[in-house]
């Protein structure tokens, strides 16, 4: 994919002794929607903000647009952040509770020198309208707003500075299911209209399905399986990917779920990490980590028996 | 638990180092000469000058320093200038006072703060919880000497029901040994019970919201089970802190509270050694502050990893 | 509905909250009944009044709470009975699972400890045999025998085992019924699908009746025998999930499963329901979803009965009938 918006390769990051990210890579196009899935201790959250830089990474690259964040200047990704924005999971933690919806929206095209200060207002208006929120809300303050509105608010915040890439922590997860939809759907039109790149979070599978173009599962830190969402849904190659998708409410359970804990990442076995769980596991899964191979194009699984 | 109570001896060291050094610093160089002292008014310069060489005075302040920790380590206290008997010998008798007013103190404020905050929490914002904390607002804004004055009034010269001043040794009769520290540790224990009332208070209230409360409480165990081994259990740890903080409070506290009461305790003891220039014993009555509160504080950590068991992985 | 007298039977049970110095309802009117060895859903979103409705069952609303009703367990009325009494009763005929197994459990008392007390005083057991019981409940819940659980704490097992242990504390007094509030939202997914699957065994094994809450239809649509769908304080749709997924009467019922991604469609965009929940203390008069409902007329301003529609019952003027969503 030579337009690739964003190209990740080899990123890892050790937190002390742990290595909560391990060699993850994955390409997002101009205007995709790339999904990673995942369970707690999987590191989706990390990769999240390790692809922004807003976590240092122990190793690799990150090209954006062209350049490598990983070895920018601070001041020079400073600069280059207008193209890149998150939401964050909690919009009542994530937005300052003393500011006006007009100061929030405006900072970030403060922070980027952006118009002046009638011109700001003006955009701050356009964008109220775009994320569906009414004009007279620029002069109230975040706890008076709901948490799917107050979503909203964090969206156009994001969208303030017309950034290329939107990163999306779990945006849904704390909304109820009625306002979830809303605020799904908005994403999806923004997308449309301003041709974004989206690399959305989210431990929720349907919603994955739904709004991705491409997907990554990630387990203990590390990608097993990456590849179009229509293939993988269709037919999962990694054991992990397979048992995830079954354990999925409204999916046909097929199997037992799998059994056991996610292991810690404190102590990963050498060899697969999946192994300690895995229903196929064989000797060879105990001493060799199975390296990412393409079983199709674009669709990469890491796992011995990926072939079968 | 072992490798937990290995970790907090070893955290005690500093405590203690700590203010021995400080004592040493400052005493040898605040201004007047212990040797002059002695020696009165009438003694001439080369009398002085002989007893300072005596007593190492004349050492430069470093070798000074190496030879008295020698002996702080080796626990040869010397022999105090003022009473010419030996340091150790002296300090048994006076911190035997000061022990025993702070403990009991402290049992007063333990006991009492924790059962009215208990009550107070269960009857929350009924007439027993408001008039609680109404005295408990007002036990924390009484000065102790002021209470101290106004417990004497009251219970020794009015009533007589207990002495104004003086001590009894507990060999000489528990009762009447008891009767003497009885108001210093009212004095002293009651802003630290209306303290840990407070705490207890607030700290039930966080508690009895908590869902393993409910789940108790779902699973049918009965009201006084679920206050007095579920919900105390834990609201008593934010409390130990406090506790652990009054203690040594009152241990300080204990020393003010001597001199009201003119106790012959390790507060009155130090005082005057300081007044008198008197070295080896203010040395040694601060080695032994700073060993019972570095006592004090393995206690409070041995009690709050009794209550925790997080504490005790940690 | 089976012949046999239910087991836990609701009548008209509302609850109302202090809220800033007022009181508000947060359930009203609310009628079920659960046979032995069913299991009911009541699904509904945040603020709906589900696990208001839970804890009144139990006798354990929050504090300041108003409940009038009747609420009988096995025929017996439990709203009349001395708070003493009360918790007794509740303590050994319903078996509670929690949300949260990790602030559900007591920190600082060991599994055992916890176990053991309910045994005990609920069962009379000496504390040898109650320790004994609680070992065995532990390996019946799928724990592992060789890892000593009674004396750890809730910190150091997985949030999978402290839900076990949960499972395993509400069944240990043989109860004939059990409420699940939500007891795999806190879960990681392959989790989730673990635990649930513990819960069909032994609802299979011990015939045990399930009150089962849950914001998600889907997952109820599983093992359910029936789902109540709950809107602001209201029971707005009874019927098998499966009908309440597949042909929804209600049209909140209906908003509610065109609102959520299902696996394997391709819709472009989902179909919100438009606004929001009404918070507590603000609901509409009438029909409460009118504000948000695509059939709202000026019928709606009064409030419906329910009724019977098709196979289920429903709260509306404008129940849909036939159309498949």
């Amino acid at each position: 994919m030579t337009d690739a918006l964003l190209d990740v390769a080899g990123l890892s990051k050790s937190f002390h002794q742990v290595h909560a990210v391990r060699d993850v890579g994955f390409t997002i196009g101009r205007g995709e929607t790339f999904g990673i899935v995942g369970e707690s201790g999987s590191g989706k959250s990390t990769t999240a903000r390790l692809v922004l830089r807003l976590v240092e990474p122990t190793r690799g690259v990150i090209r954006f647009r062209g350049q490598d964040l990983a070895t920018l200047s601070k001041e020079a990704l400073r600069r280059e952040r207008r193209h890149m924005q998150m939401i964050f999971q909690d919009p009542f933690g994530s937005l300052n509770g003393r500011m006006t919806i007009e100061q929030l929206i405006a900072e970030p095209m403060e922070v980027h020198h952006i118009g002046d200060s009638v011109e700001r207002r003006r955009r701050v208006g356009q964008l109220l309208a775009e994320v569906g929120l009414p004009e007279a809300a620029r002069h109230r303050f975040p706890h008076e707003f709901s948490g799917g509105q107050r979503q909203r608010i964090a969206i156009a915040r994001a969208l303030a500075t017309e950034p290329q890439l939107i990163v999306a922590d779990e945006p849904v997860s704390a909304l109820d299911v009625s306002v979830q939809a809303q605020v799904l759907n908005l994403l999806l039109d923004l997308q449309q209209r301003h041709g974004l790149a989206l690399l959305f979070i989210s431990h929720d599978l349907r919603v994955v399905e739904f709004m991705c173009d491409r997907i990554a599962v990630m387990y203990l830190g590390t990608v097993v399986e990456e590849g179009p969402k229509a293939e993988i849904y269709a037919e999962p190659r990694h054991p992990y990917t397979r048992a995830l998708l079954e354990s999925a409410p409204g999916r046909a359970r097929k199997g037992a779920p799998l059994k056991g804990d996610i292991p810690s990442a404190a102590n990963l076995p050498t060899g697969c990490v999946f192994q300690s769980r895995c229903p196929r596991a064989f000797d060879r899964c105990t001493h060799e980590a199975p390296q990412p191979r393409a079983v199709a194009p674009s669709h990469r699984v890491a796992c011995h028996l990926a072939e079968e | 638990m072992l490798r937990f109570l290995g970790q907090r001896l070893l955290l005690m060291i500093p405590t203690v180092v700590v203010p021995l050094v400080l004592v040493f610093l400052l005493l040898r160089l605040a201004p007047g000469d212990p040797a002059a002292q002695i020696l009165g008014d009438q003694a001439s310069p080369s009398e002085i000058a002989a007893l300072r060489s005596e007593m190492g005075l004349d050492l430069p302040l470093p070798v000074q320093f190496v030879l008295w920790a020698k002996n702080i380590v080796t626990l040869k206290l010397g022999t105090s200038f003022f009473f010419k008997q030996p340091v150790i010998d002296l300090l048994p008798q006076y911190a035997l006072v000061t022990l025993q007013i702070a403990l009991a103190a402290l049992f007063l404020a333990v006991a009492l703060g924790s059962i009215l905050g208990v009550v107070a929490a269960i009857n929350k914002d009924g007439v027993l919880d408001r008039g609680l904390v109404g005295v408990a607002v007002l036990g924390i804004s009484l000065p102790e000497f002021w209470l101290a004055l106004l417990l004497i009034f009251l219970f020794a010269v009015t009533l007589r029901w207990f002495p104004v001043s003086g001590y009894v040794p507990p060999a000489d009769g528990l009762l009447a040994s008891a009767a003497t520290i009885a108001l210093p540790a009212l004095a002293l224990g009651i802003r630290q019970s209306a303290l840990i009332t407070r705490m207890m208070r607030s700290s039930m209230l966080d508690v009895l919201g908590e869902p393993y409360i409910v789940t108790a409480r779902a699973q049918g165990l009965p009201e006084a089970m679920v206050i007095g081994r579920y919900a105390v259990r834990t609201a008593a740890i934010p409390v130990v802190t406090v506790a652990g903080l009054s203690a040594s409070y009152l241990l300080s506290g204990a020393v003010s509270i001597e001199l009201i009461f003119s106790l012959p305790g390790l507060g009155k003891l130090l005082i005057d050694a300081v007044a008198r220039r008197d070295y080896p014993v203010v040395e040694g009555a601060v080695l032994l502050i700073a060993l019972m509160l570095a006592a004090l504080n393995l206690i409070i950590d041995v009690v709050y990893a009794l209550l925790d068991p997080r504490v005790r992985m940690g | 509905m089976t012949d046999q007298a239910p087991i836990l039977e609701v009548r008209d049970l509302s609850v109302s909250l202090p809220i800033s110095g007022r009181m508000v309802p947060v359930v009203t009117d609310l009628s079920m009944s659960i046979s032995p060895g069913e299991a009911v859903a009541l699904v509904g979103e945040s603020g709906c009044g589900k696990s208001m409705t839970a804890r009144a069952i139990i006798g354990l609303p929050p504090p300041g709470a108003v409940v009038s009703g009747s609420i009988r367990l096995e025929g017996r009325e439990l709203t009349t009975l001395s708070p003493r009494e009360r918790r007794r009763v509740g303590g050994r005929g319903i078996g509670f699972i929690f949300q949260e197994p990790m602030t559900s459990l007591h920190p600082t008392l060991s599994i055992g400890q916890q176990m053991t007390d309910a045994l005990r005083y609920n069962l009379n057991l000496p504390t040898r045999v109650a320790r004994d019981r609680a070992r065995e409940l532990l390996a019946r819940v799928g724990l592992p025998k060789e890892r000593d659980l009674l004396n750890a704490y809730v910190h150091e097992l997985s949030g999978g085992m402290r839900q076990r242990v949960m499972i395993a504390m509400a069944i240990s007094c043989n109860p004939k019924l059990v409420i699940a509030d939500e007891p795999t939202t806190a879960l990681d997914v392959t989790i989730q699908a673990q635990v649930l699957e513990l819960l069909i065994a032994m609802r299979a094994e011990i015939g045990l009746a399930m009150l089962y809450i849950s914001h998600d239809l889907e997952v109820v649509a599983e093992f359910c025998d029936r789902a109540i769908v709950m809107y602001a304080g209201d029971q707005v749709e009874a019927g098998t999930p499966v009908e309440c997924l597949k042909m929804p009467h209600h049209p909140y019922t209906r908003g509610l499963v065109d609102a959520i991604p299902h696996a394997g469609e391709a819709r472009a965009r989902l179909s919100p329901i438009p606004g929001q929940v009404p918070s507590l203390g603000s609901w509409p008069r009438g029909c409460r979803f009118q504000p948000r409902c695509p059939r709202q007329d000026d019928r709606c301003a009064t409030r419906p009965e329910l009724a019977t529609v098709v196979r289920s019952e429903v709260r509306c003027w404008h129940p849909l009938v036939g159309e498949v969503s």
